[in-house]
């Protein structure tokens, strides 16, 4: 190879082409693998849970050095999900219990907490006005900061001077103090960007693309995760079933916008949904084709005709839906896998999406090398065949990964992953 | 049998939540005795629990049966003078998310179905020390403790767990299952589990066996 060929533009070039072919479903010099974890980046290098979620610079040092060691052919910056602990300080999030906050141990991860944000009899209020709905009641609910928000006006109910007279809100002792509250969270959060941006353009002009510009999630997932609670989520499939998919299909617009906004400031074109309640076992097929899929395939149609890839986490096992999540246009989509039947996958799937996984977060833990091998060698048999398949773990790389296990995933794609 | 009996076992078992609360409601007003009726919930729940192992019912049918069975007990239990005969049960449980792990939604069905299948089940809850276990088996004795976790940082805790029991002596007296969604059986040999489960089922049918050997 030319020195030329060995230049980081070269090399970013030749990554970028490896990863678009395996999407595209075609075959690539060799299958790719993704760089994508939560903590283990930051614990590899010595830091604690804590310590990722607050010092940016650590942080992104241990980030370049994983990239820089195992040259992954994208990854993601880890700053994204962690480096929020000085930010939801200054606002009081309430929807997270992180490392060092609140007596929570320094070493464990943090923790989404699964609670009702939004009550059964609030879905006309968010129906008639999402935005109204989450300015006077969700935000205040999941953050001290916009506890005063509650005292702003009606917005959809002013007109002529109505305009006028409603400036008065804004001189409420509360509602000063929380602009300005939110001003500090949001120069925290840009100093935060700024340093995670300024290293994604160091890495780039080393060679390494992103792997995601941006992420979403399911309409049901919103629904379940962040505004009913999942047990709410679940009752309202029988209770307020016209209620529950009507707010669906309004997120199921939402989503995608927030999405196409944010990938529209990257050069990457792929974004990332994870998904947490479609897996086999939790809802019956009849529901999965009632309450998950249609909404998220308007999700993931709408991103595709906004010229960006969509990638699928599915998180589980999601054997039984292979055939229903087939519908998509081919070579247009990731799909993410994290016990679902790899092999069983392929042949299902192998012709429509781009696979990526799953090598088990049992063997990445307590395993050895040679069973990461052997398992990414299998992967590699089967799932690669032809084009088509990215290596990485069921969900990334897990946070307590043996780093020679890590070692034997990269080697062994590296090497065995040459298409011949 | 009466034909309310047969209508409010056939309104839970349909999930026909309205159906079900008032008809509960229509009976006890009507003096029908509150032993009887919880005794005919138990039985629709036992429905409810079959068509769960068959893969008819799943998480969102167990949760509005839950709610349903949580609705009528609340209006039966205060008319309730004496308890009645309890039914004998099948064995001890002691079940809880282990420490630094705070999800409890596969412990709960869990909890749920070794309910409906007789089973005592002590729930220690979420993020529980290895001592709280330890104290539970000395007070309880029960026949199987249950270990369950989301996270991969659960492995750890599990085997802790387990190692903590074994200090205490009180390894041999019972079997350890763990579960959770990324259990398998390199994580069981890595705990000093007995068994694993990927569901409530295989939950179930350990303790059956393990409390029948």
């Amino acid at each position: 190879m030319s020195a030329e060929n060995n230049s980081p533009a070269a090399l970013y070039a030749e990554r970028e082409a490896r990863v678009r072919d395996a999407i595209e479903l075609r075959e690539p010099d060799r299958v790719p693998i993704f760089l994508y974890s939560t903590f283990w980046q930051a614990l590899d290098a010595g830091m604690t849970c804590e310590q990722a979620m607050y010092d940016y610079d650590r942080l992104g040092e241990a980030a370049r050095r994983s990239v820089l060691e195992l040259e992954p052919d994208a990854y993601v910056l880890p700053h994204f999900m962690l480096a929020l602990g000085p930010t939801m300080e200054i606002m009081d999030y309430r929807q997270l219990q992180w490392p060092g906050h609140n007596g929570v141990d320094p070493n464990v991860s943090f923790q989404y907490l699964d609670k009702e944000y939004m009550k059964a009899d609030e879905y006309d209020d968010y129906l008639l006005d999402p935005t109204g709905f989450y300015l006077k009641k969700y935000l205040p609910r999941v953050a001290g900061v916009y506890e005063a928000f509650r005292k702003l006006p009606d917005f959809p109910g002013l007109f002529y001077t109505r305009v006028v007279h409603s400036t008065a809100a804004y001189d409420d002792p509360d509602v000063r103090q929380a602009f300005e509250t939110l001003a500090r969270a949001g120069a925290e959060m840009r100093t935060m960007l700024g340093k995670a941006m300024a290293l994604a353009k160091e890495l780039a002009e080393s060679g390494f693309p992103l792997a995601i510009s941006a992420s979403g999630g399911a309409p049901f997932d919103l629904l379940a995760d962040y505004l009913r609670g999942s047990k709410g989520a679940m009752l309202d499939m029988f209770r307020n079933k016209d209620k529950l998919l009507a707010a669906m299909d309004k997120a199921a617009q939402f989503i995608p916008r927030a999405m196409i906004d944010s990938a529209s400031r990257s050069p990457c074109k792929t974004v990332f949904i994870p998904l947490h309640w479609g897996l086999d076992g939790f809802m019956s097929p009849e529901q999965f084709e009632t309450f998950f899929w249609p909404s998220l395939r308007k999700v993931v149609m709408t991103l595709i005709e906004a010229g960006l890839t969509p990638c699928l986490l599915w998180e589980g096992d999601c054997t039984s839906r292979l055939e229903v999540i087939r519908d998509v246009p081919p070579g247009k989509c990731i799909y993410f896998f994290e016990r679902t039947d790899m092999f069983k996958a392929k042949e299902v799937l192998g012709d429509v999406v781009c696979l990526r996984g799953n090598v088990p977060a049992s063997m990445m833990t307590t395993g050895t090398p040679d069973e990461v091998r052997d398992y990414c060698k299998k992967l590699i048999d089967v799932c690669g065949d032809g084009g088509g398949f990215i290596m990485d773990c069921g969900i990334g790389i897990p946070d307590e990964s043996k780093r020679e296990n890590v070692l034997a995933m990269f080697e062994t794609t590296r090497e065995y992953g040459v298409y011949r | 049998m009466s034909d309310d009996k047969a209508r409010l076992i056939e309104a839970i078992a349909e999930m026909h939540e309205d159906e079900a609360v008032d008809l509960a409601r229509t009976m006890l007003d009507g003096g029908y005795d509150p032993v009887a009726l919880l005794g005919h919930c138990r039985e629709a729940m036992e429905i409810v629990g079959k068509r769960f192992e068959d893969g008819e019912f799943f998480l969102p049918e167990l949760m509005l049966a839950g709610e349903m069975l949580s609705a009528i007990s609340d209006m039966a239990k205060p008319l309730i003078r004496e308890a009645g005969p309890t039914k004998k049960s099948s064995g001890t449980v002691i079940i809880g998310t282990v420490h630094g792990d705070l999800h409890d939604i596969g412990k709960n069905i869990v909890t749920f179905m070794l309910e409906i299948n007789g089973f005592t089940v002590i729930d220690l809850g979420i993020d529980v020390p290895a001592q709280n276990f330890i104290d539970s088996i000395r007070e309880h004795r029960p026949q199987v403790v249950g270990l369950s976790g989301f996270l991969t940082l659960a492995f750890d805790s599990m085997k802790e767990t387990v190692e903590a029991i074994s200090a205490a002596g009180l390894r041999e007296e019972v079997r350890v299952m763990i579960g959770g969604g990324q259990v398998d059986e390199q994580v069981r040999r890595y705990t000093g589990a007995d068994s694993f489960g990927l569901n409530a089922m295989t939950a179930v049918s350990l303790c059956k066996q393990w409390v029948a050997a």
